[in-house]
């Protein structure tokens, strides 16, 4: 059976695009057939983050609407096997998601003998939103290290929890914490909030963290998912919390700040 | 580190300040989050009959849900204008 796993967060630029690409690349790296499926219809951008944008030709829409086959939508990533994404519409009508339509493709994904669904949600907390993580089995709720990331994610979390298809039957959606673009230096000065006083305020099981680091940026300029470089802290993190997802124990790394020597604290600034 | 950072490092970290403020707002939101639907429209019908009889307003009229246990007090709490 297909796993569903929402890739939420409220608050808008946190990495959520980021996280859905490498997480979904993670998963097909193990050999897990996955999809990834692009739910922000208006502003479409899991395409050019995974190097895809220009093989699209049908989308999530298209889909929805009989316009065209699953089959037809999908692109296979160039990179790994298994790995199909599913793009984002660019109309402009917002309601063009269907909840009728949306567990269709679901289903069908699931039938076609996926194993796990990645659905990338946009921004807040509209009807995008809400298709995003309304069939999801798990959430990934990304957040910052930073007060509106935080409360948004807490908002996210109770739309989870009462307004979710699983909450409606009485069970729950298996919630994990991803806290992104952390710098453990700041957090040990005080200037920014722990991993755990963010575990503690939102009381969620973390599936890891991602160092604030150069090279997210340098493989969304490419569209390399961040996960194929395993030389980053940021690619070993997500491999981790990858890894976390499949159930495996993994101890968390990247929390602590480095203790650093005298000659890298007396010439660390220029490095 | 110089003797100007050991100073500064008494003042409060702002990151305490953060997590002061994010677990009061976090608290109240979801106490709110956990009231019911109907609580809205309730205190506007309520409103409605109390005008009926006493000339009142909005902020006048306080409904609250409290949950203890497997027991829940409506509490409605109204203030009536000076005579």
């Amino acid at each position: 059976m297909a796993k569903i796993i929402v890739v939420t967060s409220g608050k808008g630029g946190v990495g959520k695009t980021t996280s859905s690409a490498a997480i979904s690349s993670g998963l097909a790296l193990r050999g897990h057939k996955t999809a990834v499926i692009d739910f922000d219809i208006g502003l479409r951008n899991l395409d050019i983050v995974m190097n895809c944008e220009r093989r699209v030709v049908y989308d999530f829409v298209n889909v929805i609407n009989g316009d065209a086959t699953l089959r037809q939508a999908l692109i296979k990533d160039k990179r790994v096997d298994n790995l199909y994404i599913l793009p984002a519409s660019q109309t402009r009508d917002k309601d063009a998601l269907s909840m009728d339509g949306v567990e269709r493709v679901l289903k069908e994904l699931a039938d076609d003998g996926f194993e796990y669904i990645i659905c990338d949600s946009p921004a807040g907390i509209e009807h995008g939103a809400f298709m995003a993580l309304y069939f999801a089995d798990t959430a990934i709720v990304v957040a910052n290290p930073e007060v509106s990331s935080v409360r948004d994610s807490d908002r996210i979390l109770g739309i989870l929890q009462s307004k979710s298809r699983r909450a409606e039957n009485g069970e729950r959606v298996e919630e994990y914490l991803l806290l992104t673009r952390y710098n453990p230096e700041r957090a040990a000065k005080g200037e920014m909030l722990a991993v755990e006083d963010v575990e503690e305020i939102l009381a969620t099981k973390l599936l890891g963290v991602i160092p604030e680091s150069e090279t997210v940026l340098k493989a969304s300029n490419q569209g390399i998912p961040v996960i194929h470089d395993d030389q980053s802290t940021a690619g070993q993190a997500y491999s981790d919390a990858v890894a976390r997802l499949l159930g495996e124990e993994v101890e968390q790394r990247f929390i602590h700040a480095e203790q650093k020597g005298l000659f890298k604290r007396l010439f660390g600034r220029t490095a | 580190m110089s003797i100007l950072d050991f100073f500064r490092n008494n003042k409060k970290d702002t990151a305490a300040v953060a997590k002061e403020r994010l677990q009061i707002i976090v608290a109240h939101e979801r106490n709110q989050r956990n009231q019911p639907d109907y609580l809205p429209k309730l205190q506007q019908e309520l409103l409605e009959v109390i005008r009926k009889y006493v000339d009142v307003n909005q902020d006048q009229v306080e409904v609250a849900l409290d949950n203890a246990g497997n027991c829940s007090v409506l509490e409605l709490n109204i203030t009536l204008p000076d005579r």
